[in-house]
């Protein structure tokens, strides 16, 4: 029943024009601008394999996240990096294509930690498999994972095979009152301890940590680390994660995501900040006037980079400019792969 | 490692005299005499990596000591268009770093410092040859170490880590290098410095640092590697559980995983295993069952307490014959001692063997083990299998006498015919030793020609003179079309008239 379709992208991609390749479209005003003939890819879904005891899930391109999670919730298993879906039409395709984690990241992993093997129509139209639906597997290069976070760029990805776990049996959501960099202290402290610390966020003078898996080591953890516990806890997370939280609640403002080593010491930029993963990613709400060059060369001082998220003027550049050895082999990559330039030209950067 | 020693390629010089010279010159120009070794008694060490059955005398060796060499040394193989295969501890067990005939091999033995040590941001900056251990060892008065642990990281090198994407027995729960290296520093064959990754969770652009990792030493060669270092547990304790058929031991790992537990570490042996390392170690292991699996837990003391009991609960119920828990640390290195121990175990009871390497879907493996069983039997030879049993990771291990006539190539034909049952199963043909050279020829029976030219491709992005390792890991349409006459490609078995399953 799927054949149409594959055939009419293959169709599509013989035709030689620019595709810009959609699932749910949530992710519409992420990266560079988009361009071309929209390719929908949602009538290609549906979950193709499944196994709870092997950890993996193996779905179509345009199966729906909220399907994906159903399934999963149904054996108590999830997607531990967590994925920001942005609206129910949210589609697996398009996750592993922008390539997002939420809060688990610093702790379980990203995307691409989590992509065991994928499908891809290539610029002539073939299917290509690489990588499988087993855990380890070293055989040729690891294309599936490079794939994630690719924005559409190399091919049109048709199935993707996702590692699972088990959800935490036991979870506490904890705050803790205290400044910026009080809380990157504590976070790095507590990151070089055993402790069952799975996500982090802080904002406004508040630590939120959450504290999740086993129920003893849940309980030590908490006594150990005190704070209040936060009710509602699972509603926090995933309001952080989809940007529901207050904090994001400014879409006038340019959002910016600074990518950064966890020790980094606080950043001296006008606008409000939220960090999560420990300390890793922080967001920035740009007061207007911030140039795009004051937060790349803060970014980079701090040993990391910074991505105009949401909002904001493109032109500056939606993604850290790259050094030109590594923007060679970009190119290099997007000749060989897609020397037509069809998919999704320039949504990751303008030129490529 | 005694793995097959039967030479089956050329071992003798296969290069120019005058070309050697040119070679040579031009490396001595770049790095200090005593860096470039070309005499035979020299060149010797390095014909073989831990897959001894695949020699190759190089044409010379080159030993750079700091990156500014290895960018002149790239340029001067560039220039005289010579192929160069980079080396690590050369504890591979895919012939990944077996020599070119006419081509050099780049070790990178004097990049063996720890440049950096960061308990703050848990994480290590070392240069590629530092063996993978003394990483952990340097980390531990932090209270940090170095996850994956393959079997050989007492010798084993960061930058081998990063060329084969290794793992270990704790990598179900801690994840493979690919999930714990941040950064890497690379030169490229045109002698460019590449950074991958950096000192963040990510990068922007594509995520070339995933595809670098286990990519085999074909597309840059490595001079710094920035890991991760996660707070070492409080506390591991293991598991012993025997079970009479292997059957209810795969099943027994289902229950466990379907229960929400992720154990630190899930092995199983077969039989034949067991009775190979039992008269060995004597770790104490059951040699009537059919199954042994050792199943460890760790973390906090109260967290290890609560998975060990519902540990065994699911083993009880999932028909385990016999369990036991160990009480000390003494108790649980015992436990882990015949497992560790079975390739050495396996060259005690055999002049040689063959380690395999598949990964299967884990339901999968009654099928693949009745499969074995039955090659055993067509090949006239002996196989122990041991498993990863989390990740669906197994090592069977053909026992033979290379000086038997014909058992090397008997045992090889066991090694391809076993990895086409993987692939047939829905598994792959290597799961952590790399392809190299010894699995070339199965690549041609997982990848369809459009997929082998898709990771040419990739390959060419990086080194578009395919100058780095250009033999290993992904074979010519013109070698599969060879395997071909004797093979048929995916989809289509060897031999029909065996059971598959």
């Amino acid at each position: 029943m799927h054949t149409p379709l594959i055939e009419s992208f293959r169709e599509r991609i013989a035709q030689g024009r620019p595709l810009q390749i959609r699932g749910g479209g949530t992710k519409d005003w992420y990266g560079q601008a988009l361009t071309g003939e929209v390719l929908d890819t949602r009538g290609h879904d549906g979950i193709i394999d499944y196994e709870p005891t092997e950890l993996v899930i193996t779905a179509r391109c345009g199966t729906t996240l909220a399907e994906i999670d159903a399934a999963l919730d149904a054996h108590d298993q999830m997607l531990a990096f967590e994925p920001p879906s942005f609206g129910g039409a949210a589609t697996v395709g398009g996750m592993v294509a922008a390539g997002l984690s939420g809060p688990g990241r610093a702790a379980a992993g990203a995307v691409r930690d989590f992509v065991l093997g994928a499908v891809v129509m290539d610029a002539q139209g073939e299917q290509l498999h690489f990588g499988g639906q087993v855990m380890k597997n070293v055989a040729g290069y690891d294309i599936s994972r490079l794939l994630a976070g690719s924005l559409g760029t190399l091919g049109l990805i048709l199935e993707v095979s996702l590692k699972v776990l088990p959800r935490p049996v036991a979870s506490s959501t904890r705050v803790f009152d205290i400044d910026q960099a009080g809380a990157l202290r504590l976070l790095n402290q507590w990151g070089g301890q055993p402790l069952p610390l799975t996500a982090s966020a802080w904002t406004n003078n508040v630590l939120t940590i959450r504290l999740s898996g086993a129920r003893a080591a849940v309980d030590a953890a908490v006594t150990r680390l005190g704070g209040s516990e936060l009710a509602n806890g699972a509603d926090f997370w995933r309001d952080l994660r989809e940007q529901q939280h207050a904090f994001f609640a400014q879409p006038e403002q340019a959002l910016w995501r600074l990518s950064l080593p966890s020790v980094a010491a606080p950043l001296d930029l006008p606008g409000a900040q939220l960090i999560e993963w420990g300390g890793a990613q922080r967001w920035l709400r740009a007061e207007p006037g911030l140039d795009a060059a004051a937060i790349r060369a803060a970014a980079s001082a701090a040993g990391g980079h910074a991505s105009l998220h949401r909002g904001g003027d493109k032109q500056v550049g939606v993604f850290h400019p790259l050094s030109p050895a590594v923007m060679g082999i970009h190119r290099r990559l997007k000749q060989q792969f897609d020397p037509q330039a069809i998919f999704n030209p320039g949504r990751m950067f303008p030129d490529l | 490692m005694n793995a097959p020693v039967v030479p089956h390629v050329p071992v003798t010089p296969s290069f120019a005299p005058a070309r050697q010279r040119e070679v040579v010159d031009a490396l001595r120009r770049v790095v200090p005499a005593p860096c470039v070794l070309f005499d035979e008694e020299d060149t010797r060490p390095y014909e073989c990596d831990g897959l001894a059955a695949y020699r190759q005398l190089p044409m010379a060796v080159v030993l750079p000591e700091n990156e500014a060499q290895v960018v002149a040394i790239m340029r001067a193989c560039l220039a005289l268009q010579v192929q160069i295969v980079p080396r690590g501890a050369g504890t591979g067990l895919s012939g990944g770093a077996m020599p070119i005939a006419d081509g050099v091999v780049l070790s990178t033995a004097k990049f063996n410092r720890i440049v950096r040590m960061d308990q703050a941001s848990r994480t290590a900056v070392v240069q590629p040859g530092v063996r993978n251990l003394a990483i952990s060892e340097a980390a531990a008065p932090h209270g940090l170490y170095y996850a994956p642990d393959p079997s050989s990281q007492i010798a084993c090198t960061i930058g081998g880590n990063v060329a084969e994407n290794s793992g270990g027995v704790h990598c179900l729960k801690y994840g493979l290098t690919v999930h714990n290296v941040l950064r890497v520093r690379m030169v490229t064959i045109e002698g460019e410095i590449v950074e991958l990754g950096g000192g963040a969770l990510d990068a922007p652009g594509l995520d070339l640092l995933a595809v670098f990792i286990g990519s085999e030493g074909m597309l840059g060669v490595v001079t710094e590697v920035t890991v991760k270092l996660v707070p070492k547990p409080q506390q591991a304790r293991v598991i012993m559980a025997s079970f009479d058929d292997v059957v209810k031991g795969g099943n027994a790992v289902a229950n466990v995983i379907a229960a929400g537990i992720i154990p630190a570490g899930l092995e199983m042996m077969d039989k034949t295993s067991s009775r190979m390392v039992e008269p060995f170690v004597k770790a104490g292991y059951d040699v009537d069952a059919e199954a042994i699996l050792l199943c460890e837990s760790d973390g906090t003391a109260e967290e290890v307490e609560e998975e060990i009991g519902r540990m065994t609960e699911v083993l009880n119920a999932s028909g385990a014959i016999a369990i036991a828990c160990s009480q000390s640390e003494a108790e649980r290195l015992r436990f882990w001692s015949g497992r560790k121990n079975a390739f050495p175990a396996a060259g005690r009871i055999s002049p040689d063997y063959y380690c395999m390497d598949g990964t299967i879907p884990r339901k999968r493996l009654a099928d693949v083990l009745l499969g074995i069983a039955e090659m055993e039997r067509k090949y006239r030879l002996r196989c122990a299998n041991v498993f990863h049993a989390g990740d669906g990771n197994l090592h069977p291990l053909i026992l033979f006498d290379a000086n038997l006539a014909d058992e090397f190539h008997r045992a090889e034909l066991f090694g391809a015919e076993i990895l086409e049952l993987c692939v047939a199963v829905g598994g792959t043909i290597t799961g952590e030793h790399g392809v190299g050279i010894e699995k070339i020829n199965s690549m041609c029976v997982q990848f369809s020609p459009v997929e082998r030219e898709a990771f040419f491709k990739l390959k060419r992005a990086f080194d578009p003179a395919f100058l780095l390792n250009p033999d290993k890991a992904i074979p010519t349409l013109h070698r599969c079309a060879e395997y071909g006459r004797m093979h048929v490609q995916r989809g289509q078995l060897r031999h029909p008239d065996l059971p598959r399953f």
